[in-house]
């Protein structure tokens, strides 16, 4: 893989984790699979990846909208992740709510155009360390099982 | 005696939020340092160089022990295993993710180009 297209994930001080990753596509493509929910939902939970599947996905991506995400793992349950976009400039950035949970994060999504690329930022900033902290513990108890599909995922991808 | 009390993760992160600290932390993972040496390289002042071990001494990730007229720094006893973990699995999930978007900007790109 190009070490430039790697993606990097950081912790900023106590309430804020920051993903960023580069794309060889310009901003206006990859804010289009961000915010049409026809092609979002083929990508933001790699099925094989992740062993949930993504049930629904409903996104109304504009200043106010909303949005409603529902997973499922398989069996009967399912999970909803919910929120509203607090700023939506298109091409540029979206902003939104996590309200699932009682101290949910603002998520900030921006792309930067680099000569033709886009330098993708995925931002979140959680009303407290400890809020942080909670949502850290909470996937890193799921994740386990999902990581091991997500190796065989990245093994039979190659190089 | 240094007892390592595990404190919380988020000690820890915010002490490795710094670039400095990181490389010191890493350098250190190589072999035991003065502080003078470790100011020498990250070109850094005696005074500075002493906030920053500080810091990470608090957090549990590095400790201290004055031989004579030396400051000698080794890494704590608590590991970063569980900060690096969640970390990595945080990456992957997102590397999963991006990948698939590139599949799918590949075929609005050939899209594109087949209109």
């Amino acid at each position: 893989m190009n070490e430039q297209n790697r993606t990097t994930v950081e912790r900023k001080g106590t309430r804020e984790l920051l993903v960023t990753r580069l794309f060889d596509a310009p901003p206006s493509m990859v804010y289009q699979a961000w915010s049409q929910p026809e092609l979002f939902q083929r990508w933001w939970m790699p099925r094989s990846a992740s062993g949930i599947s993504l049930l629904s996905c409903d996104m109304d991506v504009r200043t106010g909208g909303k949005y409603r995400l529902e997973f499922g793992t398989g069996g009967s349950d399912s999970m909803a992740f919910y929120g509203k976009y607090l700023e939506v400039v298109p091409n540029e950035r979206i902003v939104w709510t996590n309200d699932e949970g009682e101290e949910g994060a603002i998520t900030t999504v921006t792309f930067e155009d680099q000569g033709g690329k886009t330098l993708l930022r995925f931002h979140e900033i959680y009303p407290s360390a400890a809020a942080l902290e909670e949502a850290l513990q909470g996937s890193a108890a799921t994740l386990p099982e999902q990581l091991a599909q997500l190796d065989q995922l990245l093994a039979g991808i190659g190089d | 005696m240094v007892q390592c009390l595990t404190p919380p993760l988020d000690l820890s992160f915010a002490a490795l939020a710094d670039a400095t600290r990181r490389g010191i932390v890493e350098r250190l993972g190589r072999g035991d340092a003065s502080i003078t040496s470790l100011a020498d390289q990250f070109q850094m002042t005696l005074t500075g160089m002493k906030k920053h071990v500080q810091v990470l001494e608090r957090a549990g990730l590095v400790v201290t022990r004055k031989i004579g007229r030396v400051r000698k720094c080794a890494l704590g006893k608590c590991d970063l295993s569980a900060e690096a973990e969640w970390i990595e699995s945080c990456r992957k999930l997102f590397e999963a993710r991006f990948d698939a978007l590139d599949a799918i900007i590949d075929e609005m790109k050939q899209e594109r180009r087949d209109e």
